[in-house]
């Protein structure tokens, strides 16, 4: 495989799953420039010069979609800067990562919009769109001027990593933003609830003598989120959700039709607070690691469509922040580059979902939730592509990321799927080395 | 005294027992019942050894232990100094009473700047739990946790279980109740471990916000009133209230939390007249006991006091065993 501007392109033999058409089958993707042209062309519409692209035994889906990220420039570059985010994010499949507004400066007014997407555009190689900060100076105050920010190009609206501590502001943002038709993104917590607790409250944190993050901290955000978003009418994303309690409340509003949707981590998908028996802190992520039972509780409900997206929910945090005791080493560590791997290894291997429904959360639903482009092999549609083999198996080492930060809750662990090659706009930003 | 080896010490009266290959001690709650058993032997021996914890006995002369201590501290470092100077060994002192970061410098580090001035064990406290763990990890000697945070503060429930062996012979069977802070308290969690491992009925007693029904889930027994338990008790273990470490008052206040739970000379009548009272100290006259109890016939506290430097004495001395076999 080779890392250039192809300008026909057909990538063949590959499993073709895009579940915006319901395709999941054996085929081509006709790539014409930066967009793709058709999927499965007769001979007949074949361009002469073509270049092609034998996918064999590989999985060609389209480019996946984070709805939340954090690239940490401006402000913390020693966690991540906005070009080290993106190519995790090529590396991990991405072709368009949500950029949260964790910075500092936060990203409250339409000038530090405009200086996020212009450092991206040079320097990420992915695409990244802004979440705005909900809040002027995220200060959970007042509004920030969101029908400006969404003019410079904010797709939503969050005061990630909180949650909006103000329920009348946070009533007030759902309502205003109808008329731009953009989603507020809230991360679910009740902080006197959290009260500064470092692991999830339960068997573990008891035993251990740590600072527990009681559920019903979450569920009570995610209960106040969406009667809020019933009472307005406003777009709500929540996430991510780590509780059985979020998921009863999720079921329930949606059964009435409410419009709101949630995401999930991938690693409350697979691992469990018994990890924080090491007081290593790598295990120290956000939303915190939960018991067994809430672990499968999401894989249910990420399988049957409750939570509706799978986020990568990458916290970069410096080494010699998370090299420290599990009081004082921050919450955070890289998942861009192994989500995929992740989901498939955990929950497509294991039979709780196949692959359609798995690209479904991590491509098709994210990009339908925050409004933009991608998440389609659609004709006509930009050619953001990813190429997988689903049955490589490799060995998480977090000293080999891309990303700067390199502290992962799965080093150490083997996992199954590898991403091959990520295109962006037809030219192929990442490819796989075949060292590893 | 469980089967001796062959292992070579300095003094004739006391001989290595061979089944012991820990080279830290980080928590009673991974030890096995015979582990902790071959601690009491051994802390009892060199009870007798040195007449009472008060002579030198130099079975670990030319070493040096560094206690290092970033929580306020004075009778258990004291204690950890004894007991080395006790065994010949050499002690260097570094307390930190703010934070490490706020000087630059993470723990770690700290502790391996000690180390690199040539000591043999480490001995360490720390409001984090798991600090001790990282440093097994991260330095060559000997660990002895000394208290992290609510984690365990294994010495400590060792030498509670090695005073209510002296007076009672065994810990099995024995219903011992812990009283108190059990939420902030590392000396709960260290004799919950360590009692029932050995045998012993476990009841943990105190209010709703300080006792979590979780440790039910785990099988030991809960309780909420001290009058209702009393009658069955043959140990209390009374917990200080750790206001420290509590954010929000876990109680309407101190008056009522000592009606409820101090123990005083009229619960003193409802217990059993054998009924042992113990305290990890510092104790709170007034809250968790009343001086009557706490200077009375069935208190042991100060007993405590010494046992504590046996058991550290143990500890050091098993600890440079198994690390001469490493």
């Amino acid at each position: 495989m080779q890392a250039t501007r192809l300008p026909n392109l057909l990538v063949e033999n590959g499993r073709i799953i895009d579940p915006s058409q319901g395709i999941d089958r054996i085929g081509r993707v006709l790539i014409a420039g930066n967009k793709i042209l058709a999927i499965d062309p007769s001979d007949a519409d074949l361009p002469e010069d073509l270049q092609r692209l034998d996918a064999s035994q590989q999985i060609v889906v389209p480019g996946l979609v984070d709805l939340g990220a954090e690239l940490r420039e401006p402000g913390f570059e020693e966690d991540e800067t906005i070009a080290s985010g993106g190519s995790a994010a090529l590396a991990g499949g991405y072709s368009s990562v949500r950029w949260t507004t964790n910075t500092s400066p936060c990203i409250d007014s339409p000038g530090a919009v405009e200086f996020v997407r212009q450092k991206a555009a040079k320097a990420a190689g992915v695409r990244v769109h802004v979440i705005g900060c909900l809040s002027k100076n995220r200060d959970g105050e007042q509004m920030s001027e969101l029908g400006l920010l969404s003019e410079a190009g904010a797709v939503a609206f969050s005061d990630a990593p909180r949650s909006v501590p103000n329920d009348a502001l946070l009533k007030r943002a759902l309502d205003y933003c109808r008329m731009f038709n953009l989603p507020v993104f809230d991360r679910p917590e009740v902080p006197d609830l959290a009260n500064q607790g470092v692991v999830h409250d339960g068997q573990t944190s008891l035993i251990l003598g740590l600072k527990g993050l009681p559920t019903e901290a979450e569920d009570l955000a995610v209960a106040r989120d969406v009667r809020l978003a019933e009472a307005t009418g406003g777009r709500l994303h929540v996430g991510p959700v780590s509780t059985m309690g979020a998921v009863d409340m999720l079921r329930r509003v949606k059964s009435r039709g409410i419009r709101v949707t949630a995401s999930v981590c991938p690693h409350n998908l697979c691992q469990s607070d018994q990890e924080l028996r090491s007081f290593d802190a790598r295990f120290k992520v956000h939303p915190p690691l939960r018991s067994e039972r809430h672990v499968k509780t999401l894989q249910q409900a990420v399988a049957d469509g409750t939570i509706d997206a799978i986020q990568s929910g990458h916290m970069p945090r410096s080494r010699e922040k998370k090299m420290n005791d599990l009081d004082l080493s921050p919450f955070g560590a890289a998942t861009l580059e192994t989500t995929l791997a992740t989901i498939n290894t955990y929950l497509i291997e294991t039979g709780i979902m196949d692959w359609p429904t798995a690209i479904r959360r991590l491509s098709t639903s994210p990009a339908e939730i925050s409004g933009i482009e991608g998440g389609t092999l659609k004709a006509g549609s930009m050619a953001d592509i990813a190429i997988i083999d689903p049955d490589e198996a490799w060995t998480v080492q977090g000293s080999q990321f891309l990303s700067r930060c390199k502290s992962s809750p799965l080093d150490g662990v083997e996992l199954r799927g590898r991403v091959r090659m990520t295109l962006i706009g037809g030219e192929a930003r990442y490819t796989a080395s075949d060292s590893n | 005294m469980t089967t001796a080896s062959s292992v070579k010490t300095d003094s004739p009266a006391i001989e290595f027992p061979s089944q012991w290959k820990r080279r830290h001690l980080l928590d009673l709650e991974s030890l096995t019942a015979e582990e902790i058993t071959i601690l009491l032997d051994t802390a009892q021996n060199l009870k007798v050894l040195t007449h009472n914890c008060k002579n030198k006995v130099p079975l670990l002369v030319g070493k040096t232990c560094a206690n290092l201590f970033f929580e306020n501290s004075t009778r258990t470092r004291n204690s950890f100094s004894l007991a080395a100077k006790r065994l010949g060994a050499d002690t260097v002192e570094f307390s930190s009473s703010g934070s490490s970061v706020a000087k630059g410098e993470t723990f770690v580090d700290t502790a391996k700047t000690i180390e690199a001035m040539g000591v043999d064990w480490v001995v360490t406290r720390h409001s984090t739990p798991g600090t001790p763990h990282l440093l097994s990890r991260e330095l060559g000697c000997s660990v002895l946790n000394a208290g992290d945070g609510p984690h365990d503060h294994p010495t400590q429930g060792l030498l509670d279980m090695l005073t209510i062996r002296q007076h009672r012979g065994s810990i099995k069977g024995l219903t011992v109740a812990l009283v108190g802070d059990i939420a902030h308290s590392r000396t709960a969690r260290s004799n919950i471990w360590g009692l029932s491992k050995l045998g012993a009925h476990v009841i943990i007693c105190g209010p709703p916000t300080l006792v979590s029904p979780r440790w039910a889930e785990l099988g030991f027994e809960v309780a909420h009133h001290l009058d209702d338990i009393l009658p069955r008790c043959d140990v209390l273990n009374l917990l200080r209230i750790q206001f420290e470490r509590q954010k929000a008052r876990p109680f309407p206040s101190v008056h009522e939390y000592a009606a409820l739970y101090a123990m005083n000379g009229e619960r003193m009548r409802k217990a059993k007249d054998d009924i042992l009272i113990m305290a990890p100290g510092p104790i709170n006259r007034g809250v968790e006991i009343t001086p009557e109890v706490a200077d009375g016939p069935h208190s042991v506290i100060l007993e405590q006091v010494n046992n504590g430097i046996a058991v550290r004495m143990a500890a050091l001395w098993l600890l440079a065993g198994a690390n001469q076999a490493h």
